[in-house]
This record gives structure tokens, sequence and C-alpha cells, in this order.
């Protein structure tokens, strides 16, 4: 089944790297529109078997007794990173190198953001062991 | 699927169009049209992105429960 699916993506992909070559010296700006829609198209496809993973690792963290916060917040990270991945990769497509370097300081800023708590956490705890 | 890779065939159709119909306006004479059927063009196109995009940050939201 996953074989036909990779065979179903490139093939996807490959059709919009044609017309993306073929589109970009007519209207560049809607070359940049029909890439952006075949990443979104790409991800979407395979967006359920993320979600099917997820799942089994939330159960295997259940059952291994980690902390359910610190899991969710692992998985937020995730998708913030992919996020603003996605975002910084549509601006330099665009020639947008500075706004996708900003896009990408937004991203990491709010990952620090999540992962406050855990430093601190992780200092009481340290805090708890000393004398 | 079937609905995703027809919207990938409507955009390049319509910048295809676009790039037609700027051509011909253009050598019509009709600048001023020229540019308004290409501004169209990419607002139609635009619109279907974003309801893209927001689909897949929904979806990106429902898989890693960022809400």
């Amino acid at each position: 089944m996953a074989a036909l699916e990779i065979v179903q993506i490139v093939g996807l992909a490959l059709v919009a790297a044609v017309l993306v070559v073929v589109l970009r010296p007519l209207r560049p700006e809607l070359a940049l529109l029909l890439s952006v829609a075949a990443g979104v198209v790409l991800f979407l496809l395979v967006v359920d078997k993320v979600a099917a993973v997820v799942g089994v690792m939330r159960e295997l963290a259940g059952r291994a007794g980690v902390n359910a916060l610190y899991l969710g917040l692992i998985l937020k990270i995730v998708g913030i990173a992919y996020i603003a991945e996605f975002g910084a990769q549509v601006c330099r497509d665009a020639g947008e190198g500075a706004l996708a370097a900003k896009v990408e300081l937004a991203g990491k800023v709010l990952v620090l953001v999540l992962a406050v708590p855990v430093l601190v956490a992780v200092l009481d705890t340290l805090l708890a062991l000393l004398p | 699927m079937g609905a995703n890779i027809d919207l990938i065939l409507k955009i390049a159709g319509v910048g295809i169009l676009t790039a037609v119909l700027h051509a011909v306006l253009e050598h019509a004479g009709k600048k001023e049209q020229a540019h308004l059927a290409t501004l169209a063009g990419v607002a139609i196109v635009l619109i279907w992105v974003v309801q893209l995009l927001g689909n897949l940050f929904d979806q990106v939201k429902s898989v890693f429960r960022l809400f």
C-alpha cells in the first residue's frame, strides 16, 4: 500500500514541477502559488500516516509512564517547526531570503516559549538534588 | 486525491490562460485590460491557495494538538 502511495506522490510532484517550470517565465507569481499548492497537496497526502504514528507514540508514552504533558509539548514543538519551515521555504522560493529568516526566527522564539516550562522543571529538579 | 490533483491542474490552467490573455490583450493595444486580467487570475488562484493552506494548518493543528 505504501509503495503505491509513493508512486502517486512522485507522479504528482513530477507533474507539478513540469507545470511550474512551464509557468515560471510566463507568470512567476502564479508559478509560486502553484508550487505552494503542490507542496500543500503532497503534505496532505501523508498527514494521515503522521497522525497514525503520533497516535502510536502517545500510546507508547502512556505505557512507559512518560508524563503526557512533555510528549504533548514535544509534538507541539514539532508542529510549530513544521509550519515555520514551510513558511520559510515558501518565502525563500519567492526570493525573499530576509523574510524567510524572520519566519525562522519567529518559529525559534515560539519553540523557546513552549520549552520554558521544561527548563523550569529541570532547574527545580536540580535544586531539589542540591543539599 | 482526485480533488487535489484537480486543483494543481486548475492553477496551471489559469496561469497559462492568463499568460495568453495578457499577450493577446497587450498585442491588441489594451494594456489596462491585460493588467486587469493578470490581476484577476492571481486573485482567483490566491483564494484557492489560501483555502488549501487553511486546510493544511487545520490538519497540522489537529495532528500535533496545537491549540
